[in-house]
């Protein structure tokens, strides 16, 4: 693992998540911003998807569950040179990078995610399906710390846990905030480690904005047999622009030109 | 004979499991009821049960789907279309995944267990959601037809299921043509009955002392229309009759055909009217309901 390199891919694919979302004026720059650093490390680190097994599904999959951050899987297919599509058309009418991902518009897309708690539902359907086809591919999905007030996420651990799908790794981005505020304060889902271990699954705390952590947690997971992997992941929303960090009113706000500018300065190089 | 429709797809689900091993079936603790428990036995390890999480049960199927299984998934209708609709909506039909969602205990015949479980609703529901097939068997054979239908077409599919017993109204022998509307008895030029379901049944009973023709409307999605037009265009009065909801059923469908058109024939709806079911023996609940060839007869003959 060379860590330069990757914070180097995590760095264009922050400037490009801002890029999308003020050419749009529209989009989830927060939690984007602050699930980078896992797209990365699954991209090009922990995945055995490339381009000549993009369009198949014999090959890991990743379900973006968290499916409004949609700008940083477009930024990270694209920089991973699996996506060939124009990024500052995000959003907008005719492009195929839609609001929320569109599994049949983009073949990196591993499952067409938005309405939140669904993505996790589906990759254990995947990795039932890998199961089945005595496939040992590893199938990801990343969702919310409030995305976990959906009860479907624990009716899909509970699945998960039942049938043993061992190849099944969770990543719960917890960054403390939704739209309205405070996890906390809004309902209190935490701890996601301990209700987890409850439903059986094998759980593991990282930073999720550090590679080194994300590399052991994923190490973990990989190592992990007859239960699937849940990976605490804490994360600071709107990692790397200043006045984006730990703020949820850049939830799903995008930035005027002033703030523009401020983004760049601020992801101008590899700190 | 009469025979359950859920019991029919059992026997179908069996089958088909044995001879597609791309088959996978999901249920949600109903196996014994919508009698998936027969595919279960034919061969366990293609069939998982998600427990009582039907939300969970569709986005499961979402995922084998979109890893190239077909999908069987099965709960009562109330549940299976209205629990898991958004599921449906969006891990499903928005991304055209191949799961056939079969659902069985639909409409009043639920009978006993009352208006919690009586889905009126469920046609409705299912015909808003672009992608989505519907399909309405009316005896055993068509279901075992239908079942090896939805299993050859790709993308979403709901069929539709009930509880009890119903008369046959075709045999082994028939060979059915899911691309048509079905003319069961021809009548004479006055009264068309378009049924769905178990009302077909009703329908044939009721139209001889009518001299009604009699129409099994058994793909509700992608319709028929062009046989519905002419069904309509050349008969004085249609009745259309469904053990579902008058919004949004058989009803709304032949409606939205005749609005299309200039055709003017009156169209009358025999259906369940914007209202809760209750609990009874199921011949009971059809009857208060007005869902029998006796009212039918009376209604048509004013």
């Amino acid at each position: 693992m060379d860590v330069n390199n990757l914070k180097q891919h995590a760095l264009n694919i922050r400037r490009n998540i801002v890029k999308m979302v003020y050419a749009a004026q529209s989009g989830h720059p927060g939690g984007s911003l602050g699930a980078a650093d896992i797209l990365t490390y699954l991209y090009f680190e922990e995945m055995n998807v490339n381009k000549d097994n993009v369009s198949s599904t014999d090959r890991d999959r990743f379900i973006l569950s968290k499916g409004h951050c949609s700008p940083a899987l477009y930024a990270t297919l694209s920089e991973a040179g699996l996506m060939d599509e124009d990024l500052l058309k995000f959003r907008q009418l005719g492009s195929r990078l839609q609001g929320h991902p569109n599994m049949n518009y983009i073949a990196g897309v591993d499952m067409s995610t938005g309405s939140l708690g669904q993505g996790i539902s589906c990759a254990v359907g995947m990795a039932l399906a890998n199961k089945l086809d005595n496939k040992d591919h590893r199938v990801y999905a990343l969702c919310g710390d409030g995305e976990s007030e959906e009860g479907i996420v624990w009716e899909a651990l509970m699945a998960a846990c039942h049938y043993k799908l061992d190849d099944l790794c969770v990543i719960f981005d917890q960054n403390g905030l939704q739209i309205d505020g405070n996890v906390q304060d809004v309902i209190g889902p935490l701890p996601l480690l301990d209700k987890a271990k409850a439903f059986g699954a094998a759980t593991v705390e990282c930073d999720g904005n550090d590679f080194e952590s994300l590399k052991n947690a994923f190490e973990f997971a990989r190592q992990t047999k007859g239960v699937p992997t849940v990976i605490i992941a804490h994360t600071v929303k709107g990692k790397g622009v200043s006045y984006m960090e730990n703020n949820y009113a850049w939830h799903g706000a995008a930035p005027k030109e002033e703030d523009f500018k401020i983004a760049m300065e601020d992801l101008k190089e590899v700190r | 004979m009469a025979q359950e429709t859920r019991v029919a797809y059992g026997e179908r689900l069996a089958e088909l499991i044995k001879e597609n091993e791309n088959v996978v079936v999901l249920d949600a603790d109903l196996t014994k009821s919508t009698k998936t428990i027969e595919a279960k036995k034919a061969c366990p390890e293609r069939h998982f049960n998600a427990g009582i999480a039907e939300a969970n049960m569709m986005g499961m199927a979402a995922g084998l789907a979109a890893s190239g299984k077909t999908v069987f998934a099965s709960s009562f209708a109330m549940f299976a279309s209205g629990r898991a609709w958004e599921i449906i909506r969006n891990s499903i039909c928005y991304p055209n995944l191949n799961v056939k969602v079969c659902a069985t205990h639909s409409g009043l015949s639920v009978g006993e267990d009352g208006a919690s479980h009586q889905a009126c609703e469920d046609v409705a529901i299912m015909r808003a959601l672009p992608n989505m097939k519907i399909f309405v068997p009316c005896d055993q054979y068509e279901t075992k037809a239908m079942i090896d239908y939805v299993a050859k077409i790709d993308g979403p599919c709901y069929v539709r299921m009930g509880r009890g017993k119903v008369e046959d109204v075709y045999n082994e022998n028939t060979v059915f043509n899911f691309d048509k509307v079905d003319v069961l008895r021809k009548g004479n030029g006055d009264v068309v009955l378009f049924a769905m379901g178990l009302m077909v049944q009703e329908a044939l009973k009721a139209a001889e002392e009518l001299d009604a023709t009699v129409v099994n409307v058994s793909v509700i999605k992608p319709a028929d229309e062009e046989d519905i037009k002419e069904l309509l265009a050349s008969h004085k009065r249609a009745y259309t009759l469904e053990e579902h909801s008058v919004i949004g059923g058989l009803f709304s469908l032949v409606s939205e055909v005749k609005a299309r058109t200039s055709i003017t024939t009156p169209v009358t709806p025999i259906a369940v009217n914007d209202t809760f079911g209750e609990s009874g023996k199921m011949a009971d609940v059809l009857k208060k309901y007005g869902l029998t060839a006796e009212h039918i007869k009376e209604v048509v003959n004013g």
